[in-house]
C-alpha cells in the first residue's frame, strides 16, 4: 500500500491540475444554448462519475492495506464466498446511477433534435452544409449566396443547418456552437445552432475523411443581426456567380481558401438526392484516385493542387468580401 | 502493375523496414539450416496439434504483433509530440493509425487471449486436449496467415489508410484504390476464418470435455468467461465475414452495397461494422474479466467473492454487447427515440461490469493479499479500468456525446478500457501461466518494474487525452496548429507513450534474462493456486496433459484437496493407454493456399487468387479421405513420463 500511495497522489495531482484548466477547454467554454445544455449534462455527469471513482479508490485502498499479508494478519476468511445483502446493495446503487443519468440525458436528446427553448418563436435561418474532399460548401438558400469553408450566421437566431456530403462521410462540428452531426452523401441530417455571442468560432469535419482530413476546417463568424443582413445583400450584389464549370473543379479532392458566390449549387444539384454529383464532375474533369505511393499518384496530387489554385483564381473578384 | 505501384517506395524510413525484413529472413534461414533445425520446426511446431503449444504459438506472434502495433502508436506520437511536426506525412499517418487499431485488436489482443485460453482452458477443465485439435491448429496457421498478409502491406502495395473501421465510402475503389484497402479486408477475413472456427472448437470443449464431476457451476471463472466468450465470437463473427464479402465484392467485382453510386448504402456498413464490431470489444474483455478473477483469488487467498453474480453479471453483458452497437454513431441522425434507447441500454452495461469490480474487491477482502507481479497488474486494472468505465458510461450520454465523438476523449477512453483491461490482463496472465508453459517463473524485481513503468507511463500518455478531447482536439489528425494550444498536453502525452515502450522492452529483456537464470519449477504448482491447471505434478504438463483424469468434488478442487492434505498420489495401476491425435502438416499447408490466394486476390491477380483457393479446397478434400484416428500412448510410456517408481 505504500508503494501504491505515490501514484494515488500522482493522479490525484494530475486531476486538479487538470481540472483548473476547464473553463479553458472549448467544450466546457460553449457560446450558444446548444453547446451550454451540452456543458451542463457533461458537468452533472462528471460529478457522479468522480463520486463512483471515490467510493472504488476508497475500497481499494482500505482494503488492500487492511488484508496485505503480513505479520498478525487478522480477519483471515478463505471461504467467505459472498454476502446475499451486500451484492444487492452493490446491484441496485449502479441501478439508481444509470437512472439518475439516464433522465437528463434523454430530455436533452429529444429537445436537441429542436431548436432551442429560448428562441422557439424565432424562424431558423436555414444553411445548407455540404461536405466535398476537404471543404465545406455552405448555401444561404433565402439569400441566394454561397460560401465555402467559412459562414457568417446572426447572433441570438437559431440556425437549422441541412447537412449533407458529396462524397466521403464527414461530420459537422463547431465546438463551441454544440454538438456534432454526420453529413452522408444520398442523405439530408439537420443540426440547430445557436451563437449568443459575437465572434469567430472554428468550426470542423471531425470524421475522418482521409489525406486532407486535418485542414477539413471552416470559420464561423457570428454578428449582430444588422450586419448580418448587410453581408448578405452585399454579397448578393458584388460576389461572382457561381457557374457549374467552377462547381465542378470544386468537387475535386483538395482544399481551397474561402470563397464567395452570389447563387447556390442547390440550382442544380442537391448531394441528399444526388450522391453520384462528385463523382461524375470528377471523371467529366477526366480526373481519377491513385495510388498514393505511386508516381502516377503524386503527379495527379499535383494536378489536383493545381486546378485548385485556378479555381481560387477564377473567383478572386468576390475575395474582398469574405470578411 | 508498375514496380512503383507494387513496392512502397520514396520514404527511407519504408527501405529501413526492407533492410531489416530481409536481414531478419536471411538471419532465421541461416540459423536454421546451420543448427539443423528444420526437422525440429517442422516436427515440433509447423505440424503440432496440441493446444499448449499452438497456445504458445499464438502468445509469440501476439508479442511479435504488440510489438509492431506498438512502433505505429510511437511513430504516431512523435508526429504529434510538437503542433505542426513534419516527421510524418498525412498520408504516412493515416496508414499507420489504421494499421495500428487493426493489428491491436485483431492481431494482438485477441490472439494473445486466445493463446492464452488455449494452454489454460483445456488444462482447467482437466481435458487431454481440445474438442477438435486438428481444427485447433487450423486456425492458428489461418490466423497466423492473415496477419502476415495484413502486414506485408506497408512494404508491397502500401498499407489500408480509411481507419480501422473503414467506413464506406472513403473505402471505395473510387476513393482509397489500390490494394491497400484489400489487404485489410482479406486479411481480416482469412484470420476471422480462424477466429469463428476457434469459438466452435472452445465451446464444444468446454461443454464437452470437462472432467467428470465438474458441473458447469464448478467450472473455474477463467473456463466460464471463455465460454461466454465464444458464445459471442460464434454470434459476431459471421456478420463480419458477411461485411467483410460485401465490401470485397464492392471493391473487386463492382458490386454497390456500400458505395456512391448505385445506391449503395454507406451507413449499412457502419452497422453491420458495430454490429460486429461492439461485441468484438467484449470478446477481448471478458476472458480479461475471467483472468483478473482467477488471479485475484489465488493471491488474496481466498475463494472468489459472488461467484454465481459474476457469471450472471457475464451473461448479461454478453446479451448487451449485442444490443449498443449505434452508441458509435450517435451522431448519424438516427432520431431520438433511436439515441435514447441506446444511450440507456449503453449506460446499463455499467450495472454488472460494476457489480463485478465490488466482487473482486471483496474478494480481496478478508484475504492474504500477496503483491505479486500478476496481483500488482489485476490491482492496477481495477484502479485505471473503473476509469475508463465511467468515461465510458460518459460517452454512452447521446447528447454529451455529440461533443465527445470523434475527439481524443473517446480515444483516452476506449485506450484505458482495452489497455488497463485487456492489455494488463494479457500481461498479468502471461506470468502467471508463465510457469506453465516454460516451467519457471518471469523475474518478479524486473516484472515489478516493468508494471510501475507501464502504468505510469501509461496515465501520463492517456489522462491528458480526456483533456484534449474537451478542448476539441479530434482524434486522426496528423497534426494541429500552435494557435490551438494542444501542445504542451500532447507532448505529455508523447513521453507517457514512450514510457510504456521502455516497459515493454524491459519485459522482453526479463524473458531472456528469466530464460537464462530463473530457478527452474519443480512441482506444477508454482504459485499455490486452487485449479486444476496446477495439479500436474511436473511444471510443464506433458503433451497428454493429465496421466489420469481427475474427479472434481467441488469449486476450486485441487485448492480444497491442499487443504485437507488428501491430494491423489498418481498410482501405476491407474494409468491406463492414452488416446492422442496425431500431428497434421494439412493446416499449416492449407493456410499457405490462403495466403496465395489472399494475396491474388489483393492484387486482383485471378489466375493467383483462384489457384490458391483450389489448393485451399485441395486439402480439405484431402483432409476428408485421410482415416488418421490418432494414436495411443502405451502405459510404459506414462510411467515414464511421469517418472512413477513402482
Amino acid at each position: 500500500m505504500r508503494r501504491l500511495k505515490p501514484f494515488f497522489t500522482f493522479g490525484l495531482l494530475m486531476a486538479v491540475f487538470m481540472l483548473s484548466g476547464c473553463s479553458d477547454m472549448i467544450v466546457l467554454d460553449p457560446k450558444g444554448p446548444v453547446g451550454a445544455e451540452q456543458r451542463d449534462l457533461i458537468m452533472y455527469s462528471i460529478w457522479f462519475m468522480l463520486f463512483i471513482l471515490l467510493v472504488v479508490y476508497a475500497l481499494t485502498a482500505f482494503i488492500v492495506y487492511k488484508y496485505r499479508d503480513r505479520k498478525n494478519h487478522k480477519g483471515y476468511d478463505p471461504d467467505n464466498e459472498g454476502s446475499h445483502l451486500l451484492e444487492t446493495i452493490w446491484w441496485i446503487i449502479p441501478i439508481i446511477i444509470v437512472i439518475a443519468l439516464s433522465i437528463p440525458t434523454v430530455k436533452s436528446i429529444y429537445s436537441l433534435e429542436g431548436p432551442p427553448e429560448e428562441s422557439k418563436d424565432q424562424k431558423p435561418l436555414v444553411i445548407h452544409a455540404t461536405s466535398v474532399n476537404w471543404k465545406w460548401v455552405f448555401s444561404y438558400p433565402e439569400q441566394d449566396i454561397e460560401t465555402v469553408n467559412y459562414l457568417h450566421i446572426p447572433e441570438d437566431r437559431p440556425v437549422l443547418f441541412k447537412l449533407t456530403s458529396a462524397d466521403s462521410m464527414a461530420s459537422f462540428w463547431v465546438p463551441q456552437l454544440g454538438g456534432q452531426k454526420y453529413a452522408m452523401a444520398g442523405m439530408e441530417t439537420e443540426l440547430y445552432l445557436q451563437a449568443d455571442e459575437q465572434g469567430t468560432y472554428e468550426g470542423r469535419n471531425s470524421n475522418f475523411t482521409g489525406e486532407g482530413f486535418t485542414n477539413h476546417t471552416f470559420d464561423v463568424m457570428a454578428m449582430s443581426d444588422a450586419e448580418f443582413e448587410k453581408w448578405a445583400s452585399e454579397t448578393k450584389a458584388d460576389a461572382p456567380e457561381l457557374s457549374k464549370g467552377q462547381y465542378d473543379k470544386l468537387m475535386l479532392p483538395g482544399h481551397v481558401k474561402q470563397m464567395t458566390f452570389s447563387s447556390t449549387h442547390l440550382d442544380w444539384v442537391d448531394h441528399a438526392k444526388n450522391p453520384e454529383y462528385a463523382l461524375d464532375a470528377r471523371e467529366r474533369l477526366g480526373y481519377e484516385e491513385k495510388l498514393p505511393h505511386s508516381k502516377a499518384g503524386k503527379e495527379e496530387k499535383k494536378k489536383r493542387e493545381e486546378e485548385m489554385k485556378k479555381l481560387e483564381e477564377s473567383e478572386s473578384h468576390g475575395d474582398s468580401h469574405a470578411h | 502493375m508498375k514496380w512503383d505501384e507494387f513496392f512502397v517506395t520514396g520514404d527511407p524510413m519504408i527501405y529501413g523496414a526492407d533492410v531489416s525484413i530481409v536481414l531478419t529472413m536471411v538471419g532465421i534461414l541461416f540459423y536454421l539450416t546451420k543448427y539443423k533445425k528444420w526437422k525440429w520446426l517442422w516436427d515440433e511446431w509447423l505440424t503440432t496439434v496440441d493446444h499448449k503449444k499452438l497456445g504458445i504459438m499464438y502468445i509469440v506472434s501476439a508479442v511479435l504483433m504488440l510489438f509492431r502495433g506498438g512502433v505505429d502508436a510511437l511513430l504516431m506520437r512523435t508526429q504529434l509530440a510538437v503542433p505542426e511536426a513534419k516527421f510524418l506525412d498525412s498520408q504516412h499517418y493515416n496508414e499507420i493509425f489504421t494499421t495500428h487499431g487493426t493489428i491491436m485488436i485483431i492481431f494482438m489482443a485477441m490472439p494473445f487471449l486466445i493463446g492464452l485460453i488455449n494452454v489454460v482452458v483445456p488444462l482447467q477443465i482437466g481435458a487431454r486436449d481440445v474438442a477438435y485439435p486438428y481444427l485447433n491448429a487450423v486456425s492458428f496457421w489461418t490466423f497466423f496467415i492473415g496477419a502476415m498478409l495484413f502486414n506485408i502491406s506497408f512494404v508491397i502495395g502500401g498499407s489500408p489508410s480509411a481507419g480501422w473501421t473503414s467506413y464506406m465510402p472513403l473505402a471505395s475503389n473510387e476513393l482509397s484504390p489500390g490494394p491497400g484497402q484489400n489487404y485489410y479486408l482479406l486479411g481480416l477475413q482469412i484470420a476471422g476464418i480462424g477466429t469463428l472456427l476457434t469459438g466452435i472448437n472452445f465451446l464444444v470443449t468446454i461443454l464437452k470435455m470437462r472432467a467428470p464431476g465438474m458441473t458447469l457451476f464448478r467450472m473455474p471463472m477463467f473456463t466460464w468467461s471463455s465460454l461466454v466468450t465464444m458464445v459471442i465470437i460464434i454470434f459476431a463473427f459471421p456478420i463480419l465475414t458477411v461485411a467483410l464479402a460485401l465490401m470485397t465484392f464492392d471493391r473487386l467485382f463492382g458490386s454497390h452495397f456500400f458505395t456512391l453510386q448505385g445506391a449503395g448504402m454507406d451507413m449499412l456498413w457502419a452497422n453491420l461494422f458495430w454490429l460486429w464490431g461492439h461485441p468484438e470489444v467484449y470478446i477481448v474483455i471478458l476472458p480479461a474479466f475471467g483472468m483478473f478473477s482467477e488471479i485475484i483469488s489465488t493471491f488474496s487467498r481466498k475463494t472468489l467473492f459472488g461467484y454465481k453474480a459474476m457469471i450472471w453479471s457475464m451473461l448479461l453483458i454478453a446479451g448487451y454487447s449485442f444490443l449498443v452497437w449505434v452508441h458509435h454513431f450517435f451522431t448519424m441522425g438516427s432520431g431520438a427515440l433511436v439515441n435514447s434507447v441506446f444511450s440507456i441500454t449503453t449506460m446499463a452495461i455499467g450495472i454488472p461490469t460494476g457489480v463485478k469490480i465490488f466482487n473482486w474487491l471483496f474478494t480481496m477482502y478478508r484475504g492474504k493479499i500477496q503483491f505479486t507481479t500478476p496481483m500488482l497488474w489485476s490491482l492496477g486494472f481495477i484502479v485505471n479500468f473503473v476509469i475508463g468505465g465511467v468515461t465510458g458510461v460518459m460517452l454512452a450520454m447521446a447528447a454529451a456525446d455529440y461533443q465527445y465523438h470523434n475527439t481524443y476523449f473517446l480515444v483516452s477512453h476506449f485506450h484505458y478500457v482495452l489497455i488497463a483491461g485487456t492489455v494488463f490482463a494479457c500481461f498479468a496472465g502471461l506470468i502467471y501461466w508463465y510457469p506453465k508453459m516454460f516451467g519457471y517463473k518471469l523475474n518478479e524485481r524486473i516484472g515489478k518494474w516493468v508494471f510501475w513503468v507501464f502504468t505510469i507511463g501509461f496515465n501520463v500518455c492517456f489522462f491528458p487525452q480526456y483533456f484534449l478531447g474537451l478542448d476539441g482536439m479530434p482524434r486522426r489528425v496528423y497534426t494541429y496548429s500552435e494557435e490551438s494550444g494542444w501542445g504542451p498536453l500532447n507532448m505529455v502525452s508523447t513521453i507517457g507513450g514512450f514510457m510504456m515502450g521502455i516497459a515493454f522492452l524491459i519485459l522482453v529483456y526479463n524473458m531472456y534474462y528469466s530464460f537464462r537464470y530463473a530457478k527452474r519449477e519443480t512441482t506444477g504448482d508454482a504459485w499455490d493456486g486452487r485449479t486444476l491447471e496446477w495439479s500436474t505434478p511436473t511444471a510443464m504438463p506433458p503433451f497428454y496433459n493429465f496421466a489420469k483424469i481427475p474427479e472434481v468434488t467441488g469449486l476450486d478442487h485441487f485448492w480444497r484437496q491442499k487443504q485437507a492434505g488428501k491430494v491423489e498420489k498418481l498410482k501405476a495401476e491407474d494409468i491406463k493407454p492414452i488416446h492422442m491425435p496425431s500431428n497434421s502438416g494439412v493446416p499449416f499447408i492449407m493456410a499457405s493456399f490462403f495466403f496465395v490466394a489472399g494475396f491474388g486476390m489483393v492484387f486482383e491477380w485471378m489466375w493467383m487468387a483462384i489457384f490458391g483457393i483450389i489448393g485451399v479446397f485441395g486439402t480439405l478434400f484431402y483432409r476428408s479421405f485421410e482415416y488418421d484416428d490418432g494414436y495411443y500412448v502405451s502405459v510404459e510410456e506414462v510411467i515414464e513420463t511421469e517418472k512413477i517408481s513402482k
